[in-house]
């Protein structure tokens, strides 16, 4: 019989938290993909040693106080701009690794066309995209990304594609412009799509030591306070229904 | 008997009890405690302290890093 207390060694810690994320707790709701995805962030930038390099560009929406969680530079955007403010930092420090982190309601709707414009310039710069089909911060409206018959709060019947329109593929829009490098779509609810995610999201930044362009990861997440889930039962309807629309792979890897 | 044996460590004040780590653990040990923390949420823990295999699956879907593991070799 093995006691606990032979097992809770510090030599035989295998899986902690990053040391660049910070001791604050996360204001996100329970279960919120945004801290798997800060997390993988955190243990990219500290596997690779650019903590010192890294400026990171945090959106408005949810992950809007990302800066307090990951301990690299930061600089907070007005909204959907942070494709724009990244380019600026990008272009002044082309040494640095920059980064933007953005929703959906961010970079698909409001940043819809700085997005387009900082992937077809091709920037220097990664963009981590938070897919969760819904508007999170200001109490779960029709995102762009919604899906067909998906109840919100400004779509009590279901999104119509009459009244609504269909819901946006942005990053395989985003995957024909000739300035991107690699444009991927993963997903953050078992442990191997959290390693496949993170595996994407080390590449993206090795992108930008490459110079090779503009680095598009996107993540299909949950909003299980928006989605009125539990966050286990939101995970299954995203496997169920986001993944049908939102098909997980590369979408293009120069 | 298996060949590892694991244990985790959470931050119990940090957990938010989301559930996700019990519905990732592939042998079954975590389980919401029926006691809550200071905000009022049902925190994970051991419920089979034997079971663990230290495979980390919990903390890696853990959105709030709440979670250490730890694992050692019995063989």
């Amino acid at each position: 019989m093995i006691d606990i207390n032979d097992i809770v060694k510090p030599e035989n810690l295998i899986y902690g938290k990053s040391s660049l994320l910070t001791d604050n707790i996360m204001h996100y709701c329970p279960g919120c993909t945004h801290g798997v995805v800060h997390k993988l962030v955190a243990e990219v930038i500290e596997e690779l040693d650019i903590q010192e390099k890294t400026i990171g560009v945090s959106p408005v929406g949810c992950s809007v106080f990302a800066y307090n969680y990951i301990d690299v530079d930061w600089v907070e955007a007005a909204h959907g701009r942070a494709p724009a403010v990244a380019t600026a930092v990008s272009r002044l420090h082309p040494e640095k690794y920059v980064f933007t982190y953005q929703g959906d309601g961010d970079l698909a709707s409001i940043g819809c066309g700085e997005i387009m414009h900082a992937c077809n310039r091709g920037e220097n710069i990664v963009i981590i995209f938070i897919n969760n089909a819904i508007y999170g911060m200001t109490g779960g409206q029709m995102a762009p990304t919604t899906l067909l018959g998906q109840v919100t709060a400004t779509t009590p019947y279901g999104r119509d594609a009459k009244l609504n329109g269909f819901p946006l593929k942005i990053t395989e829009l985003i995957a024909q412009l000739d300035g991107t490098c690699y444009v991927t779509r993963q997903s953050a609810e078992t442990p191997a799509a959290v390693r496949k995610t993170k595996n994407a999201i080390k590449k993206a930044f090795q992108n930008t030591r490459l110079n090779k362009g503009t680095s598009f990861v996107e993540v299909v997440g949950t909003c299980n306070s928006g989605w009125k889930l539990t966050p286990v039962d939101a995970n299954n309807w995203m496997r169920e229904n986001m993944f049908k629309k939102y098909p997980l792979g590369d979408m293009k890897d120069i | 008997m298996a060949k590892f044996r694991g244990a985790i460590v959470v931050d119990n004040e940090k957990c938010k009890g989301c559930g996700l780590c019990v519905a990732a653990c592939p042998t079954k040990v975590i389980d919401l405690h029926p006691d809550v923390n200071g905000k009022g949420y049902h925190y994970a823990y051991m419920k089979e302290p034997e079971a663990c295999i230290g495979c980390a699956s919990c903390a890696m879907v853990c959105p709030d890093s709440v979670i250490s593991v730890y694992k050692i070799n019995v063989q």
